[in-house]
């Protein structure tokens, strides 16, 4: 199964590093939001400080949501999507594969963002190691969360618009939770930063649990 | 079109008629109850009358919810290897969801309704207010996905695990968000406690649950029928294509 | 003789059209099948029951073995589809593509190279990527994916479409060489004066549902 997972993964990053649509494309777009962030709240630095950890998943959020978008349209080009049902791969492993490919590319993505916030936004870190833990948890969920939902809108015409209708409120707790524990992690609020870091955890575990029971039912057709 | 089976054209039956007469007597005695008999109370006043329409209501919006988990879990074991079993759960998982989504609309409204007279303000950041917004989003997006112009079977199957994931993130959403902050009052009626309304308020709220519980049932029986209905439209246009089909087969030697 | 595919008044439903209206099949081990038809007449679903992708809804139908009615995913991995489309991943190098598929079924990676010979697969394209590859070129790349995995059942939809001439005849190698070897074939194709020369048998259809079959009787 292991072996499954990885050449799913590797399958999926080398169709990145050809295509180079999340750092060619999404990366610069999500910087792009950084800024126009600015823009709307006027340039005042004490509420771009404040508001820094919200806006960071804000911006992941969106290029996450393009970035999930595109991990399944690659799988339903060219009937690629028939293949897969015919390959030996088990679902659970498809699962885990396409969620892994999508947590380094979602990472990649946070690479760029996270010295966006600090240069940008003007804060500094004051707990790095809440801050990295509050990342990768935080990344794991959304990658998780992504696959299972990506799978779900997956083929249908209308899926640019309904992904994010069905998304958006289950990543509404990792968002409020991402938030939180970078707001602890940058100095700007006093609090459980590492408890809203658990609770990512916990929703990523139980998302992975849903998903490798319930992915084979999302990509069946007929 | 003829219709195969003329009992199945009328989605009324003497049972549900019954029902239905039963849920208008019910309402209306609710309301005399709610905005007449009851008193007002010491604090909130004549506003405490929300009370009986705003919390039956998401009790059962939870219920209906909790009735498409269920059967979504029993439609997805019956349809495993055979997509074309099972559908009755695939259509009360629907009709439960529909029937849900309404009564959450209820209690949101009546939810910002009665903020605007308590606090002040129509909208509130409290927990269970945002928390009843995202679900009510959530299983808008599951009605969606349910309309969607796809294979039956696939739609099916993929809503069916949508209803499942939506019910097991409910807990993690309410947490989160009430976590984040808390200005509701405490839940009005649980178990364990002792009710915070006593006498009059309290027995017209159980009477409340109880009217808008046969209401629910009522609708819910209906919206199934006309599921039923519509796929049953399908299904005689199907065998009027395949014998169309054969017949042209039969013509052509 | 062992049947491959054993079909009795199967009936399969597309949303709500009846794309199978009671169709009876038995294709044996080693048979390469051509089924032809008009548009619309069932063949491409013919093929995507053959290979449980969609479901049989009434009938009896048992592929390799498995019956389809109790799981129509067993057979799959023995099974070699390619459909219209290509399957093809247009980001990612020839070699790479086909390795993927090989792996992906528990083939050796290490036959894609004498997959891509054998489909005449150029060898100064293998690393290019298959989106700058011309309609004929995607054709072998998919071929060859299938090849690599040695399937037992093949089910090819219009396979020589795109190809020229000579790829024509080196398909036609192909799918004699596989038959030989034991693997069963089932092909759908327009273009008869080609194909009838590796037939075994000729199906026709109609109304989703077989009309004739030159292996009857």
């Amino acid at each position: 199964m292991l072996a499954e997972i990885f050449l799913v993964a590797r399958k999926d990053l080398r169709v990145e590093r050809r295509a180079k649509i999340a750092l060619g494309q999404v990366a610069p777009l999500a910087l792009l939001i950084l800024m126009v962030f600015a823009f709307a709240l006027d340039a005042n630095t004490s509420l771009l400080e404040r508001g820094a950890g919200g806006l960071y998943w804000l911006a992941v959020l969106y290029g996450g949501t393009l970035l999930i978008q595109r991990s399944f349209d690659v799988e339903t080009d060219d009937g690629n999507m028939d293949a897969l049902r015919m390959s030996a791969i088990g679902m659970p492993s498809l699962f885990l594969g396409k969620a892994l490919a999508l947590f380094v590319q979602i990472t990649v993505l946070e690479l760029i963002l996270g010295p966006g916030i600090l240069l940008l936004y003007n804060v500094g870190v004051v707990d790095w190691v809440l801050l990295i833990a509050a990342a990768i948890a935080g990344t794991v969920a959304f990658s998780v969360c992504g696959v299972l939902w990506g799978a779900m809108s997956a083929g249908l015409r209308v899926r640019a618009t309904l992904l994010p209708l069905l998304l958006v409120p289950v990543l509404a707790p990792v968002l409020l939770a991402g938030s939180r524990a970078f707001e602890t992690a940058l100095g700007v609020r006093a609090g459980a930063g590492w408890t809203w870091a658990g609770l990512m955890f916990v929703i990523a575990a139980v998302h992975t649990a849903l998903g490798l029971g319930a992915f084979g039912f999302l990509l069946e057709e007929g | 079109m003829p219709v195969a089976n003329s009992g199945a054209k009328m989605t009324a039956t003497l049972i549900t008629r019954v029902l239905g007469v039963s849920a208008l007597a019910a309402t209306g005695l609710m309301a005399v109850l709610g905005l007449v008999i009851s008193p007002p109370d010491v604090v909130q006043g004549e506003a405490v009358r929300m009370l009986y329409i705003h919390v039956p209501s998401i009790w059962i919006a939870y219920g209906g919810f909790a009735l498409t988990s269920i059967s979504s879990i029993l439609f997805l074991r019956r349809s495993r290897r055979r997509p074309d079993q099972g559908r009755h759960y695939d259509r009360l998982a629907g009709s439960a969801a529909e029937v849900g989504v309404v009564f959450t609309a209820i209690t949101l409204i009546t939810g910002m309704l009665w903020g605007k007279v308590t606090w002040g303000t129509y909208w509130q950041w409290d927990a269970r207010l945002t928390t009843t917004v995202l679900l009510f989003v959530t299983y808008l997006g599951y009605l969606a996905l349910r309309r969607l112009p796809a294979e039956p079977a696939v739609r099916s199957r993929r809503a069916a695990v949508m209803a499942l994931i939506s019910f097991i993130n409910v807990p993690i959403v309410h947490y989160s968000v009430d976590w984040w902050r808390t200005l509701h009052q405490k839940a009005s009626l649980s178990v364990g406690r002792r009710p915070e309304i006593t006498g009059e308020m309290y027995w017209t709220l159980l009477y409340s649950a109880l009217a808008v519980t046969i209401l629910a049932t009522w609708l819910i029986i209906h919206r199934y029928r006309v599921i039923r209905l519509e796929e049953l439209r399908d299904e005689e246009g199907l065998e009027a294509l395949i014998a169309s089909r054969l017949n042209k087969d039969f013509g052509s030697h | 003789m062992s049947a491959v595919v054993e079909f009795e008044g199967v009936v399969c439903v597309a949303g709500s059209f009846p794309v199978l209206t009671g169709l009876d099949l038995r294709v044996d081990r080693g048979e390469i099948l051509h089924v032809q038809g008009e548009n619309g007449a069932g063949k491409t679903s013919l093929l995507r029951a053959c290979a449980g992708l969609i479901s049989v809804s009434s009938g009896k139908a048992s592929v390799l073995g498995f019956d389809m009615r109790v799981d129509r995913k067993a057979p799959r991995r023995h099974i070699g589809l390619l459909g219209h489309e290509n399957n093809l991943y247009r980001d990612l190098e020839v070699s790479k593509h086909v390795e993927f598929r090989a792996a992906s079924v528990g083939a050796r990676a290490s036959d894609t190279a004498a997959a891509l010979e054998k489909v005449r697969f150029p060898q100064q394209l293998w690393s290019v990527p298959i989106g700058s590859l011309s309609a004929g070129q995607r054709r072998k790349v998919a071929i060859a994916s299938l090849l690599v995995g040695r399937p037992q059942l093949w089910l090819l939809d219009e396979p020589h479409a795109a190809l020229d001439t000579e790829s024509r005849k080196n398909l036609d190698a192909i799918l004699i060489e596989a038959s030989a070897s034991g693997a069963t074939i089932i092909f759908v194709s327009h273009e008869s004066p080609v194909t009838k020369e590796i037939a075994s048998r000729v199906i026709t259809m109609d109304g989703g549902r077989i009309t004739e079959d030159s292996g009857a009787g």
